[in-house]
């Protein structure tokens, strides 16, 4: 018969804090507590499996194509068949296939722009944020400029001057677009810079730059990754109304604005679908997937807080 | 017995400029810190007791302060004229710093381990696996248990405590000569306090470091202090070892200081408090800032600042009380009854 009234010894009260030490440790990393949040919102997985298998099919764009997409074939507006799944435009292009390349230009423009505009935008507001005084008044007034130009229009303009395709557009509309980030940036540093664990890595010896992008950029990520997701839609968008304008990719190069462009016509609109129905939707799927992907990450971000 | 001096400041003056003013937080302080001592600096909120420190390190924001006068000597190099550069060299390697909130103190995106290597990798060009090999050790030397599985994790997973003694080992990860612990135990339970203080004492025994130990707490003060520093609006006001501050005080302030301090016999009685609020800073007062709060203030109080007085080798207070043409005042019974004990004390330290 064990004696429960007996002194316990050292040895086993250390072993049983360490124990149930370890039954707290199993905590993940702030990254799969954010996944595991993300994975809670249902339209933000699908808006994941939507962006995956665009991206998929830019990718394997050659594969799964059944023509070239420049190709000229004799049936012109011709309706969807067995040998074109989704009808010949006016000059007798495959659509389907001119519809696969297009997400190749979509996604370049897209994920292209936003990735320059992040990273121009991130230093800056990070430089501007954490040295205040003359750099920060500088960098803000250029930002102020920045963003008090018509957009659309400064784009059009440079577009048409420098000559229109998927590069100069992704190049474009990247180096327009900082302005929203470096701010955004900068209001978070500004609040970050403040927070003991700054002054505590310079007590340590950090150097500036090592405190700017491993103490302080992580800790404004989330803002940026939001920011980005939303951003990449609104590139899209960019990219099609531009197409659709004739200042973006030009014919025989395929995109999806510029297959819409050719539904300007009452005749296309009302008798050949085919032709602006397709490339229509594949835009909305892609924006809706992305701003889905968008609200879920802002949501599992945010909810560290009602946590 | 002369010691080795670590850190002499000296006449250390600072100033910050403010939308209402120029504010002299610091205004003209002395102290030494010799090695392997623990120097606590006490004194109410706004007393300069960090922003003196946070000089050491060079941290305060370079805009708005100015240092008008002063030296910080470290190994006969004056801290304050040494360039960004060098002192990223001296942060962390020589002088480390422990900060009063282990709740944000912490970078949360990062882990412990990593926290702890990155001052080994900058100040000691520790490789990667040497840097996690030390880090795992000095976890182990701060009591945190199963350092390896710890060592992967983030701050939020670690309780307040264990947060501060994660803070420790970075500060002492490089082996510092000199650490400064602005309240680290401030915003810990009583308990947790108590464990801290003993880590901080078996470490400084271990390494041979010498601490500043900023604190508002005189309990904390006599656990851990050898000589104590009290500051009040910016000076210095009495400076000795923690016999003589705690059982023969000579500044008025000290002594309220030590009679606002509760004890176990004080019973029903209410708690004594110094009457009044310290001095703006905006406008100094002329003679000493704390006359106007001290009940045995002298004529000359409110005309000249009061230089220090020596009252024993180790033992200085900024008070005309000492000056020789200085009446007698009787101090307070409760300081009374300190002074016998230190007499006690003193007699058998001759027997």
């Amino acid at each position: 018969m064990e004696n429960r009234f007996e002194l316990v010894s050292e040895s086993r009260t250390v072993h049983q804090v360490e124990k149930l030490a370890e039954g707290n440790s199993h905590h993940d990393s702030y990254f799969k507590m954010l996944a595991k949040r993300f994975l809670k919102h249902k339209m933000a997985v699908i808006g994941v499996v939507i962006f995956t298998l665009l991206i998929l099919m830019a990718i394997l764009a050659p594969v799964i194509a059944t023509h070239h997409p420049a190709e000229v074939t004799a049936d012109f507006e011709a309706p969807p068949s067995a040998d074109y799944w989704l009808g010949t435009d006016e000059v007798g292009r495959d659509v389907f296939s001119r519809l696969v390349y297009g997400a190749q230009v979509s996604i370049i423009v897209g994920v292209g722009a936003v990735l320059i505009y992040v990273l121009i935008g991130t230093v800056l507001g990070l430089v501007a944020g954490y040295f205040g005084g003359f750099i920060d008044a500088l960098i803000m007034r250029i930002t102020d400029i920045f963003m008090s130009f018509p957009y659309f229009m400064v784009i059009l303009v440079i577009v048409s001057i420098i000559g229109p395709n998927v590069g100069t557009i992704t190049l474009v509309i990247g180096f327009l677009g900082w302005p929203a980030v470096c701010r955004l940036v900068r209001g978070s540093v500004l609040s970050i810079k403040e927070m003991d664990f700054v002054q505590a890595s310079i007590s340590v010896g950090y150097s500036t730059p090592k405190i700017l992008f491993k103490q302080i950029l992580p800790n404004v990520m989330s803002p940026i990754l939001v920011n980005a997701t939303f951003g990449v839609a609104n590139a899209i968008l960019l990219e099609a109304s531009l197409s659709f304008l004739g200042m973006g990719v030009r014919p025989p190069a395929s995109s999806w604005g510029n297959m819409l462009s050719q539904a300007q016509s009452l005749t296309v609109l009302s008798s050949e679908p085919w032709l602006w129905v397709p490339p229509g939707l594949m835009i909305l799927l892609a924006v809706l997937s992305i701003n889905f992907i968008g609200d879920g990450l802002r949501d599992a971000i945010e909810g560290e807080t009602n946590n | 017995m002369a010691k080795e001096k670590m850190l002499a400041v000296k006449d250390l003056a600072i100033s910050f400029n403010t939308y209402a003013g120029e504010l002299h937080a610091v205004r003209g302080i002395e102290f030494d810190l010799y090695k392997g001592e623990t120097l606590a600096i006490v004194g109410e909120s706004g007393s300069g007791k960090s922003v003196s420190t946070k000089a050491i390190m060079s941290l305060l924001p370079k805009k708005s302060t100015t240092i008008h006068s002063g030296e910080i000597l470290f190994q006969d190099q004056d801290l304050l004229k040494c360039t960004e550069k060098e002192m990223q060299h001296i942060r962390g390697k020589d002088i480390a710093m422990i900060f009063q909130d282990p709740m944000t103190s912490l970078n949360p995106t990062m882990t412990i381990g990593k926290q702890i290597m990155e001052p080994l990798i900058i100040h000691q060009n520790m490789s990667k696996e040497n840097a996690q090999a030390r880090a795992l050790k000095l976890l182990e030397l701060v009591g945190i248990p199963m350092p390896e599985k710890r060592i992967k994790q983030y701050p939020h997973q670690f309780s307040g405590g264990m947060r501060q003694r994660v803070m420790i080992a970075i500060a002492l990860a490089c082996n510092p000569r000199v650490l400064i612990a602005d309240e680290p135990t401030t915003a810990l339970d009583v308990t947790i306090q108590a464990q801290i203080i003993e880590l901080m004492k078996e470490l400084q025994v271990k390494m041979d470091t010498s601490i500043i130990f900023i604190t508002h707490d005189l309990g904390v003060v006599a656990s851990v202090a050898d000589r104590v520093a009290v500051m009040y609006a910016g000076e210095i006001v009495e400076v000795g070892t923690v016999d003589e501050i705690f059982y023969h005080p000579q500044h008025p302030y000290t002594w309220g200081l030590l009679a606002s301090m509760p004890t176990l016999e004080i019973g029903n009685q209410d708690l004594y408090a110094i009457p009044g609020s310290p001095p703006n800073l905006l406008h100094v007062p002329n003679g000493d800032a704390f006359a106007s709060r001290n009940q045995y203030a002298l004529a000359i109080d409110f005309e000249e600042e009061p230089p220090m007085f020596q009252v024993s080798p180790t033992h200085y207070a900024a008070t005309w009380l000492l000056h020789p043409d200085a009446p007698d005042v009787t101090p307070p019974q409760e300081i009374l009854n300190r002074w016998a004990k230190y007499r006690k004390n003193e007699v058998n330290v001759y027997d």
